[in-house]
């Protein structure tokens, strides 16, 4: 049975509750206990720099070339905090409610009202690091409406939001690299986790530039490695985004919580051909000011600017009155595949909508236009040689962040001991659909002001565990495991490149488990998986040796995605209801929402490892709703 | 398109480099450069040849990841742009592309393309942060900073770590980099607290990186993606110059 650990009282004192009764280490043990924190975007840089300076030995790895290049850094619209200095209505409660509302009912209470009342800090804290927030003429801070809330709770920095924050984090890491708290090892990919007597107690790790080897020992485990978008190929992540660390862990125990459920994000700039390698996101924000249409008739050929506005269907104001273009991601991007797959698409392959600024240009000159999204616009041009001032965007859904990861209770553990999961890596917060600017937000939440009080609980009990000693045998095997696994992937000499098998296995997931599913289709891809598994460790080519390769590299993150692809279409084909970014075809209302099924369905799905070409095993944690009570979810 | 490519190969940072010559035809124009080099990295291990490794990630132009010389200048022809987001539409069918490195005595190649940067970390490890535990903020609207000057302080922050800066510079000289840095946290109300001792160890530390001096040839704003403007070293000078006259 899963327990989730959610402290006793009322939901506002929780976490208050929890911080009073949590075991404390004494600043005297700290350097005797060492951490091993994977990834440094903004939840594992925020971590690292935390314990850092709170005394504990850390070591940090990433796989970039440096820390600062983590994907946190292309997040662009903005971080949510709920400070109400918009005197518009806003609190912790407002806020908490919003997040759950907007995650279709399927968090845990507990946790998201913990992420509203931490974020006012989170703010504080990045400002005295320097980060450089919008402001107002006074000087005060500025917010930004953003998707899904009908408050003015995004706090922002140009469209760069992401960037100025792990930066903050980045130089608050930096300034413990030099300290000699936190060993820094950019270029270092994490290839299996190591569990001895139950405990998460080091790492497997391949240095990228040499090809090395290395174990690393720790007496607790932080995976900080962000989503698993990129399983789609085509999405709006980095290219090295992986999967990889969670999915090992999974494999040693780690259940997998919610993984179908991928926000697609309405948004990003269409494909333009076969070679194309990522689809590029256009912040939510401009939907504040940008109106979304689609020609009435199919087919239509004329340029954009000669459909007269009596023939264009503004079909997010037609049918969400209320939020209208600031209808949350599930809902718009559903609504543009609509109308798409009804015919009404635009652009050389009909897959995109227009996002038109003309009104907003009009009303507001175009000075402000530019000063609120320049840099929008700018990567716009570039991206596609169109000016976006003169003729509306062509924007089209692209897979974007995993609401599902690695299934962690109230303190951020996984269900190995000693391994914790935060920011998107996790599954925790948002439920069946993340609000917009709610990302940035998790991961510092849960690095910065979550992490800290929860892993000094569990390290309180492992000062006399002593150093841990990298020449035990789970160490060993572990290495043997990777090692084979690399030597295997080299001597299949196929014909076929990793990409030729990630490009496929995405064409099936975006077609059967992407913005809708359907019982058949998940059945099909689920056998249409495995059968490209079988091809793959048949047919496919990694050039190179065993040094640096990134070819290898690759392989071996697609090797996992081939098996973490058919987890999600089993959690998929489980799930028979709607729920925000989950669509079932057959769960729907007759004006085509979601419908879900609380009676049924009201649990977290946290999937066990059973071996390969075998049935995942199923966990359930009931969602229990003390404090609010689920309703249906309208935008209307 | 069909596009003549001379790539330059190496095995390693020991190992002497020379350029190769590939053709690719069928290039389309909306292609990305990277995805040009994903296409000629397919053809070559069709034919049995160790594809050409390059550094990025996002391929949105913002991590700072990729970045190479392309016809003799860092991101290639376009202003403010790096090279996951130069288009094949900028050259021309036949074109011949010169593809190298960025090429410093602080940024030693590791293989092709890929070159090592980590000197940057180090000098911000040196001093590019503002002293603050997690948990010492005080409220967030305490200190006004005005519009202007926030925006003054982005502009320097905006900068993505390419070292496209350094690698135009005649002199390999990180002083782009590292005023910029500088500028964002003088500027700042939070920043002045340390600003003398960050301007003198970052200094150090980009001299002792093996970076050369500014000599004020301003190529390195040219080819910056962020548009980081030169006036950032002019102030890190004054900086540095305030900071010796004050140190006690």
């Amino acid at each position: 049975m899963l327990d989730a650990k959610i402290p006793q009282g009322p939901l506002e004192e929780k976490w208050n509750n929890y911080k009073a009764h949590a075991k404390l280490v004494n600043p005297a043990n700290r350097k005797k206990l060492d951490i091993i924190v994977v990834g440094t975007g903004l939840a594992g840089s925020s971590v690292a720099a935390s314990l850092g300076e709170m005394g504990y030995n850390v070591k940090s790895f990433c796989f970039q070339d440096s820390a600062r290049r983590a994907h946190s850094v292309a997040a662009q619209g903005g971080v949510n905090a709920c400070k109400n200095y918009k005197n518009d209505g806003d609190s912790v409660y407002r806020m908490f409610y919003d997040t759950i509302k907007g995650g279709d009912f399927r968090a845990r209470e507990a946790n998201v009202y913990r992420l509203a009342e931490c974020s006012a800090s989170l703010i504080d804290q990045a400002v005295a690091q320097g980060v450089p927030f919008g402001r107002e003429y006074g000087g005060y801070l500025n917010n930004r409406s953003f998707g899904g809330v009908q408050v003015s709770r995004t706090f922002y920095a140009r469209g760069q939001t992401g960037q100025q924050l792990l930066l903050g984090a980045y130089q608050a890491l930096m300034r413990q690299v030099h300290q000699g708290h936190v060993k820094l090892y950019t270029r270092h990919e994490m290839l299996d986790l190591v569990v001895m007597d139950g405990k998460a107690r080091g790492v497997i790790i391949r240095n990228m530039d040499t090809g090395a080897i290395e174990r690393h020992s720790a007496h607790a485990v932080v995976l900080a490695t962000g989503g698993f978008g990129k399983i789609y190929f085509l999405s709006t992540l980095a290219m090295g985004c992986n999967g990889s660390a969670i999915w090992r862990a999974h494999k040693k125990g780690a259940l997998m919580a919610n993984p179908s459920w991928t926000q697609i994000h309405p948004t990003s700039l269409p494909q333009s051909g076969e070679y194309q390698s990522k689809l590029t996101l256009m912040s939510e924000s401009l939907r504040n000011d940008g109106r979304i249409w689609v020609p009435k008739t199919q087919d239509d050929q004329r340029p954009p600017n000669q459909i007269p506005e009596e023939e264009r269907d503004y079909y997010l104001e037609r049918r969400y009155p209320a939020f209208g273009n600031l209808s949350p991601r599930d809902i718009a991007s559903r609504a543009a595949k609509e109308r798409i797959d009804a015919g009404y698409g635009i652009g050389p392959l009909k897959n995109a909508v227009y996002l038109d600024f003309s009104r907003a240009i009009r009303e507001q000159g175009e000075d402000k236009i530019r000063e609120k999204y320049g840099n929008l616009f700018r990567m716009y041009e570039k991206i596609t040689n169109v000016n976006a001032y003169t003729e509306p965007m062509r924007i089209s859904p692209a897979a974007h962040f995993s609401m599902g990861g690695l299934w962690v209770d109230y303190e951020l553990m996984t269900t190995i001991p000693g391994l914790y999961a935060l920011g998107e890596a996790n599954f925790a917060d948002h439920g069946a659909n993340r609000l917009g600017a709610n990302s940035l937000l998790q991961a510092s939440i849960d690095g910065y002001f979550i992490a800290p009080y929860t892993m000094a609980n569990y390290l309180a009990d492992e000062i006399k565990s002593g150093p841990i000693d990298i020449k035990h045998p789970a160490f060993e095997a572990a290495e043997r495991a990777v090692k084979e696994q690399l030597q295997l992937l080299m001597a299949i000499q196929g014909k076929e490149s990793t990409d030729y098998f990630h490009r496929k296995l995405g064409h099936i997931l975006y077609d059967k488990c992407g913005l809708s599913r359907s019982a058949a289709g998940l059945q099909a891809a689920i056998s249409d998986i495995r059968a490209l598994r079988t091809e793959f460790y048949n047919n496919l080519h990694v050039p190179g040796g065993l040094g640096l390769n990134a070819e290898l590299e690759k392989a071996g993150r697609v090797a996992d995605y081939l098996e973490l692809g058919e987890l999600m279409c089993y959690d998929a084909l489980t799930r028979n209801e709607s729920c925000g970014a989950h669509f079932r075809e057959e769960y729907q209302t007759q004006d085509g929402e979601a419908l879900r099924n609380d009676k049924d369905f009201s649990f977290i799905s946290a999937w066990a490892w059973t071996g390969n070409d075998q049935p995942p095993k199923l966990h359930m944690e009931p969602l229990h709703f003390e404090f609010v009570t689920p309703t249906v979810r309208s935008y209307k | 398109m069909h596009i003549r490519l001379k790539v330059w190969r190496q095995e390693n940072t020991d190992s002497a480099g020379k350029l190769e010559s590939y053709e690719l035809q069928n290039v389309n124009e909306d292609m990305s450069f990277l995805e040009m080099l994903d296409v000629l990295n397919e053809q070559l291990m069709k034919q049995g040849v160790r594809p050409v490794e390059f550094d990025h990630d996002c391929r949105e132009g913002i991590c700072g990841q990729c970045g190479v010389m392309i016809n003799g200048r860092p991101h290639g022809p376009l202003k403010n742009t790096t090279t996951c987001q130069l288009h094949m539409r900028s050259f021309r069918d036949g074109e011949e592309i010169y593809i190298e490195p960025f090429r410093a005595t602080a940024f030693p190649v590791k293989c092709d393309l890929k070159v090592d940067r980590s000197s940057f970390d180090r000098i911000i490890q040196s001093g590019g942060f503002i002293s603050v535990n997690t948990g010492q903020a005080p409220e967030a609207n305490t200190t006004r900073i005005s519009s202007p000057l926030a925006e003054s302080a982005f502009d320097a922050a905006a900068c993505i770590g390419c070292g496209a800066c350094v690698a135009v510079c005649k002199n390999s000289s990180a002083a782009l980099f590292t005023s910029a840095k500088i500028t964002h946290m003088a500027l700042l109300p939070q920043g002045k607290e340390e600003a003398q001792d960050r301007v003198l160890h970052m200094v150090n530390q980009m001299d002792a990186e093996g970076f050369g001096h500014c000599t004020n040839t301003e190529a390195c704003e040219v080819v910056c993606p962020q548009e980081i403007s030169v006036l950032h070293i002019a102030r890190m000078n004054w900086e540095f110059n305030k900071a010796h006259i004050l140190r006690k």
